[in-house]
């Protein structure tokens, strides 16, 4: 640029932005931390505690349960649309198949719905007598179906297969960018060295694709970890605690049980938990591409 | 490529049954909205009813204002301090950009609660700005990181012209380089369109007597009022879901590059 430019120049322009992100999310942010140290009921006068919310992290029950949930959900969200989007992604990469765009289209679309109204739709096909029970019926599985919202062990799956219908897409259009930038080539050599699809697969795609792969484990896992619209709308964290998740938490002990220190405290070890799998993910990524 | 004909047929037959199971839930919930029962009307008279009854007209317009305010704030915002990080010399620059990258991590549930109690003690909540800021501060993390990838990438030269002829760093920033750089903008505000418009627990924060209540919370409101009508029901969803739905199918190589570049950090 200019080489006169003036110093404050810039900061002119990064004014802006850096007063709201800095007053409605850095200083919110730091708020939270502060809050966490102290008890309070969001009305009356605050004491403070310590460390003391989040030592009941570790203590109580029904916090320990619902990061339980999470790291189940994480099951759904992360791990089961990888192992899917990987097939999916190596057989359609592999294959040249026409109606690929059509198909990045159809399977994303699960992105860009609103969360309430995915939750809406897939409570109405776990309804008792909802699709799910139907076609179940339909096809004799009589004994299979049940509430699938109402039960005490199959809720949380119910749940979180949500979550794979929502996050496949994603991880399987990540994983096609991904592979596309593998040159042919490669895979012509490959097979003319005799190469099966498997191998192929393990040697020369997975490896390859290594970023792609880090970058849908962290978007998943965060989306897992933040669960809130679709607990809040399809189960409220019932029956009994057995769905509720961090976030849930959060929100029910900070605006509806007077838990404001505690409800901050889980948020904050949430925001931890993101940051560490962050800093995780990107120095594995670091250290395969240099 | 030489790939077998049994093989061809096998990937055909993944493409399809993957794609019937990504848009099952939509095909069964159009179909329960379409389908006429005792609870509900069914065919397009059935959207009517939804919209009339969830007084939608209502909250599509606050759904609309708050996108229309937070898209346009923060994305402004971000070409500017996209222009800044991406051009300029900034002192400081070293410890400033990542704190932005910082919040693109940070969910909403580390900022509600300090935010919402401290509104309120402004008498802030329930006003479009309780609602709208936050999300302007969200979306400024993003698109500040997404901005800054442009401005970088922006063709040097045709900047050194623009300084020879005279133009100053507005100038070529307004009248060259957000011209020329229209795709990236476009795909922004797609982005920042779409995460406003379903967002749920802010406005559900931020708005407790839902003077400010958007059309998902609409929705879920809705949902415990129509317990049995799941016609009616289904229908409320796919109107709430529409208008993004809609730009996404005209635009979706935006919102697949926005989400696939946006997410491949450099």
């Amino acid at each position: 640029m200019r080489r006169g430019q003036r110093r404050w120049l810039p900061y002119a322009y990064l004014g802006p932005a850096l007063l709201l992100f800095g007053g409605f999310l850095l200083y919110p942010l730091a708020r939270s931390v502060q809050y966490s140290l102290y008890s309070w009921d969001g009305l009356g006068a605050s004491t403070f505690v310590g460390l003391d919310n989040y030592v009941a992290l570790v203590q109580e029950e029904q916090l320990r349960d619902a990061f339980g949930h999470a790291l189940v959900l994480i099951g759904f969200f992360a791990v089961l649309p990888l192992a899917i989007g990987l097939l999916l992604a190596a057989v359609l990469n592999r294959g040249r198949v026409r109606g690929l765009g059509l198909f990045r289209t159809v399977v994303f679309l699960p992105q860009v719905i609103a969360m309430v109204v995915v939750a809406v739709a897939w409570r109405q096909i776990y309804a008792p007598e909802g699709t799910l029970n139907t076609v179940l019926r339909a096809v004799g599985l009589e004994q299979l179906t049940r509430s699938w919202l109402g039960d005490y062990t199959w809720t949380l799956p119910a749940v979180g297969m949500v979550g794979t219908w929502v996050q496949t897409g994603l991880v399987t259009v990540l994983l096609l960018a991904g592979m596309a930038r593998l040159p042919r080539e490669q895979y012509e050599a490959a097979r003319l060295d005799g190469a099966g699809a498997v191998r192929e697969f393990f040697s020369l795609t997975l490896p390859s694709i290594r970023a792609e792969i880090a970058v849908a484990l962290t978007l998943t896992i965060v989306a897992a970890l933040k669960t809130f619209d679709l607990v809040y709308v399809t189960t409220g964290g019932g029956p009994g605690t057995s769905t509720t998740v961090p976030a849930y938490e959060v929100f029910q002990r900070a605006f509806r049980e007077g838990a404001v220190g505690s409800a901050t405290a889980i948020a904050v070890t949430l925001t931890v938990l993101i940051f560490a799998i962050n800093l995780v993910v990107n120095r594995y990524v670091d250290r395969v591409e240099p | 490529m030489i790939v077998s004909r049994a093989e061809r047929a096998a990937n055909y037959a993944v493409l399809v049954l993957f794609a019937a199971f990504a848009l099952a839930p939509i095909v069964v919930a159009l179909g329960t909205a379409l389908t006429p029962s005792t609870t509900s009307p069914g065919g397009l008279e059935v959207f009517r009813q939804a919209w009339t009854e969830g007084e939608f007209s209502r909250y599509m317009l606050t759904s609309a204002t708050v996108a229309a305010v937070v898209v346009t704030v923060a994305v402004l915002a971000s070409i500017l301090a996209g222009y800044a990080f991406g051009t300029m010399r900034v002192r400081g620059s070293g410890w400033l950009f990542p704190l932005f990258l910082l919040g693109l991590m940070v969910p909403a549930e580390a900022i509600v609660v300090p935010l919402f109690y401290d509104l309120r003690t402004l008498g802030l909540t329930n006003t479009l700005w309780a609602v709208a800021l936050p999300q302007i501060a969200q979306s400024i993390a993003f698109g500040t990181y997404w901005m800054r990838a442009y401005f970088r990438a922006a063709p040097r030269p045709v900047m050194e012209a623009a300084v020879l002829d005279g133009a100053g760093s507005w100038r070529t920033l307004w009248s060259i380089l957000v011209p020329i750089g229209r795709p990236a903008v476009v795909t922004l505000v797609l982005l920042v369109f779409m995460w406003t418009w379903n967002e749920f627990l802010i406005p559900l924060v931020m708005s407790p007597n839902g003077t400010f209540r958007t059309a998902p919370l609409a929705l879920a409101l809705f949902k415990g009022q129509h317990v049995q009508a799941t016609g009616l029901l289904a229908a409320a969803a796919v109107l709430v879901a529409l208008p993004v739905v809609v730009v996404y199918l005209f635009l979706q190589r935006h919102f697949i590059r926005g989400m696939v570049e946006g997410a491949v950090r450099e």
